[in-house]
């Protein structure tokens, strides 16, 4: 069969300041494929996805559309060129249907026309094999169902190239398999799709072709049959990257966090946290799976004493006094004069973890500003910390006296699981600590939590790639919906056992839990 | 769906997001706005008022720079204008909105009033200036103090209540006004009680003070933990919480500070300027210091030089209006005028115009 170009870029370029995003990428995509974008973090895929979506404007190069020269500026452009981008967050209203969503937007000067909406949306719908309720309201939605709803808003549309950027980093493997399932018919349906992925694996299972991407260029284009993740990683790293995890026994197993029957409650009366009790061993990596916003935040933040009043009992056995201390209704410092040392790198680095309109200093003081008596803040100490983690974690930042928030997302990252690190920890919790990091980076952490699993440090691990909570972690514990549905040995079990937990309640698995939470 | 018509026409230009800019670039950005701004108001003056571009440009340095006295009148609007911008603007940085600053000062003022007023007899003069000081930072921290309490207590909006908090203290004045005037006239005459000592000259000795104030606000935000604790809840709530900041008491304490300050710049009109209180003793400096902080991006030291530029720009308006002999009108658009130019820049500071590169031809 021939293949027809559907879209085609030349010699396209984007620089932000003198940094450039894209620089002369050529890229085709054919009519009727599935091409993933693959490349590390900050290599310029997303760019390159936002100029086609018509979200930036190309600096350099033109786009083609069927051959024909297009000006996208702006979302609309794109539409009315039959490209649309599936989002990684999702821009929905929360208060209206999946059908009122749909048509949000849409000015065909026809009359607004609900039922009719619904019709067309059940139909398109049908024709892929999503399952949708076009009268269900977003708020009681789960979150592969949220995502559905934008794929079909892009549809409705008449979009029949379609990005999708990172789409499966909210769904379980069960989930996932669907998506990919809807993708695949779409493709036989002649649609071009383009998705961004950082999974090497479903590259391979999806794709029929690999554009590869590093630091803003093109590498090249191969048939997705023809390679091997081995290759792939290579061609977008510059370089032979070994992607195993180390994963020693554990030694020296003690219990180190005891929480019992914690429960925790929110203002309207939802359970976010439902009697979860479990004990993080020192010397070793408990990992915590489930599907985003089962309570993990929640958990942690509980621990760590960000989160109120809560019911149950977290308790820590001292390793070097013997001493049991209660952590329960006790704020961050309290639990820092108790001797107690836990670090803890939220899920929002920015937002929580450090600030980042400050600098690489300012953010090392966050944790050791309050020492001493002096009314005056110690810049000294900060700094040669913040010095010692730019070399030993390389760092790329132009110095220590840049805001954090220009840096990558790997270079943030790294700032603050050195950070919480430098306070030598007895437990380290960490929240989904390579979210958004390229492959180096990523095993750049997983390398520093298994050296503190190795020093004896407790360490909880959340995390969303199930493949890296298989090889990384020794115990695995499952949640759903602020429940504990399982724990299971890192070393025996299975992705398809710890995603069929993920989806476990005591009443079958309900669509509305999945995005509770957030 | 597909429309095959499109005209192909890339944009005439493009707005891209500068990543950083130079020192020296981003000052001569600005240095061409103001002098763009004079332009316009120079051929403004000659179109609506028939005057001579260069007298109209003369008359407005001549405002400031004309005379010693008028040198002077300069650098004391300006040391207060700075002192009040000071006093909101640790508020300000914690991202507290405190449009209250008028209410603030007039609170201390009519404090320092208060005191002069049932004490003055009773004291000696330096003993009734520290009553009256003392006065005026405590009712400008409650001033300031009442609607922390309430944000951090109930998270009420805070630009409401210090907005609502200003028509409080309005009345208030108003009250004790109707009470201290025997004659119900409401016009306070000359206190001749707790007046500034005079060092050389009447207004040196405010505009030390509030050079003091400046250094202390500066190191208060850039070198105390008290400081480092307010960046960190103006930037991120939630790091706050992260590392056990106590963000309440820090809103609170904050806000008690810049109260207090404007108690101070309260004190320092009545005990060193006015020697009287009314209603409109702020005169809506209050306001204008919300943009004198900000223009100065909430540094201390900038301020020096936003609040001696805003007051510039005062000064020559009402110059303009007398030796023109035209109302306040024309003025207050010239003011409006610069200050839109000054404000605007900061869009080329931040951001970059492309424009369509000539070199590619277009395409059918």
């Amino acid at each position: 069969m021939e293949k027809k170009l559907a879209l085609e870029l030349k010699g396209v370029s984007k620089y932000f300041g003198k940094l450039a995003a894209n620089k002369n990428v050529d890229l085709d995509v054919y009519r009727g494929e599935i091409l993933a974008i693959l490349g590390e973090n900050g290599c310029g895929k997303t760019t390159l996805m936002n100029m086609i979506a018509g979200i930036y404007y190309p600096d350099e190069g033109t786009i083609y559309v069927d051959g024909n020269e297009a000006v996208i500026r702006s979302p609309k452009d794109a539409f009315a060129h039959g490209i649309g981008m599936i989002h990684q967050h999702f821009k929905l209203v929360d208060v209206f249907s999946a059908a009122q969503n749909i048509i949000l937007g849409i000015n065909d000067g026809k009359r607004y026309n609900i039922s009719e909406v619904n019709a067309k949306v059940k139909t398109i719908a049908d024709k892929y094999g999503f399952v949708i309720d076009p009268a269900k309201k977003i708020h009681e939605m789960s979150v592969s169902e949220k995502q559905t709803v934008e794929i079909l808003k892009v549809l409705y549309r008449g979009a029949d190239i379609l990005i999708l950027d990172e789409p499966s980093a909210v769904l379980t493997p069960q989930e996932t398999e669907k998506l990919f399932a809807v993708l695949r018919k779409m493709r036989d349906d002649g649609k071009s799709i383009l998705i961004i992925t950082h999974k090497l694996h479903e590259v391979m299972s999806i794709s029929d072709r690999v554009a590869v991407f590093r630091k803003g260029e093109h590498i090249a284009t191969v048939n997705t049959a023809e390679t091997s993740p081995a290759q792939l990683t290579e061609m977008m790293v510059g370089k032979k990257v070994e992607l195993n995890i180390d994963r020693p026994d554990p030694e020296n197993v003690e219990g180190r966090l005891f929480v019992k029957n914690l429960s925790l409650t929110d203002t309207e009366g939802i359970k976010l946290l439902d009697d979860i009790s479990f004990v993080a061993n020192s010397g070793e990596i408990l990992g915590i799976a489930g599907i985003a916003g089962s309570g993990q935040r929640e958990l942690l933040e509980s621990i760590a004493g960000l989160s109120g009043h809560i019911e149950g009992e977290i308790i820590y056995h001292n390793p070097k006094t013997g001493e049991v201390e209660s952590l329960r209704d006790k704020n961050p410092v309290q639990i820092r004069e108790l001797g107690v040392r836990l670090s803890f790198v939220p899920e929002d680095r920015l937002g929580m973890g450090l600030v980042g309109n400050m600098d690489l200093v300012d953010n090392m003081m966050l944790r050791s500003y309050s020492k001493g008596r002096s009314l005056f803040v110690d810049r000294k100490k900060p700094k040669s910390l913040a010095e010692r983690i730019v070399k030993d974690l390389q760092v790329a930042t132009p110095g220590t006296g840049t805001p954090v928030r220009r840096l990558s997302g790997g270079n943030v990252q790294k700032v603050l699981v050195g950070r919480e690190i430098a306070a030598s920890p007895t437990v380290l919790m960490a929240a989904y600590p390579v979210r958004g990091l390229d492959i180096n980076s990523s095993y750049t952490i997983y390398n520093l939590l298994t050296e503190q699993k190795k020093k004896g440090v407790a360490v909880i691990f959340v995390g969303e790639d199930l493949d890296v909570l298989v090889e990384l972690c020794d115990r695995i514990m499952v949640i759903c919906a602020g429940k504990i549905t399982g724990v299971v040995d890192g070393r025996s079990t299975t992705k398809e056992e710890i995603g069929l937990l993920m989806t476990k309640t005591d009443t079958s698995y309900s669509d509305s839990e999945g995005g509770k939470g957030e | 769906m597909r429309n095959n018509k499109t005209s192909v026409h890339e944009p005439l230009f493009h707005v891209v997001k500068r990543d950083t800019i130079p020192l020296w670039k981003s000052m001569l950005i600005r240095v061409i706005a103001v002098a763009a701004s004079l332009l316009v108001c120079s051929l403004l003056s000659m179109v609506l008022i028939k005057a001579n571009p260069i007298e109209f440009l003369e008359t407005l340095v001549d405002a400031t720079f004309g005379s010693e006295r008028r040198l002077w009148k300069f650098s004391k609007d300006a040391a207060v204008l700075l002192c009040i911008a000071l006093a909101i603007t640790p508020a300000f940085k914690m991202k507290f909105w405190n449009i209250g600053a008028e209410g603030q000062v007039l609170i201390g003022a009519l404090a320092s009033v208060a005191c002069a007023f049932y004490l003055g007899k009773s004291m000696p003069n330096w003993a009734l200036l520290i009553v009256m000081f003392v006065a005026a930072v405590i009712s400008g921290a409650i001033w300031g103090g009442i609607p922390a309490i309430f944000k951090a207590k109930w998270g009420t909006n805070e630009t409401l209540f210090t907005l609502m908090m200003n028509y409080a203290a309005s009345g208030i004045v108003a009250f004790f006004l109707v009470k201290w005037t025997p004659s119900g006239s409401s016009v306070l005459g000359e206190l001749k009680v707790g007046h500034l000592p005079e060092i050389v000259h009447p207004y040196l000795l405010i505009i030390l003070a509030v050079i003091a104030i400046t250094l202390f606000v500066f190191i208060y935000q850039s070198f105390t933990k008290h400081g480092y604790e307010l960046s960190v809840v103006g930037e991120s709530e939630n790091t706050a919480r992260y590392i056990g900041i106590n963000v309440k008491k820090v809103i609170i304490r904050t806000m008690l500070l810049s109260g207090a300050i404007c108690g101070i710049a309260g004190f320092l009109i009545v005990a060193g300027l006015d020697h009287s209180i009314t209603e409109t003793t702020v005169g809506g400096r209050g306001f204008t210091a919300i943009m004198v902080s900000w223009l100065a991006k909430f540094n201390p030291l900038v301020m020096i030089l936003t609040a001696a530029f805003v007051t510039f720009l005062n000064q020559g308006a009402s110059q303009i209006s007398t030796f023109f002999n035209i109302d306040s009108s024309f003025p207050s658009m010239v003011v409006g005028i610069v200050l839109f130019f000054i404000i605007g820049c900061e869009f080329f500071i931040n951001y970059k115009v492309k424009f369509r590169s000539t070199s590619k031809k277009e395409v059918k």
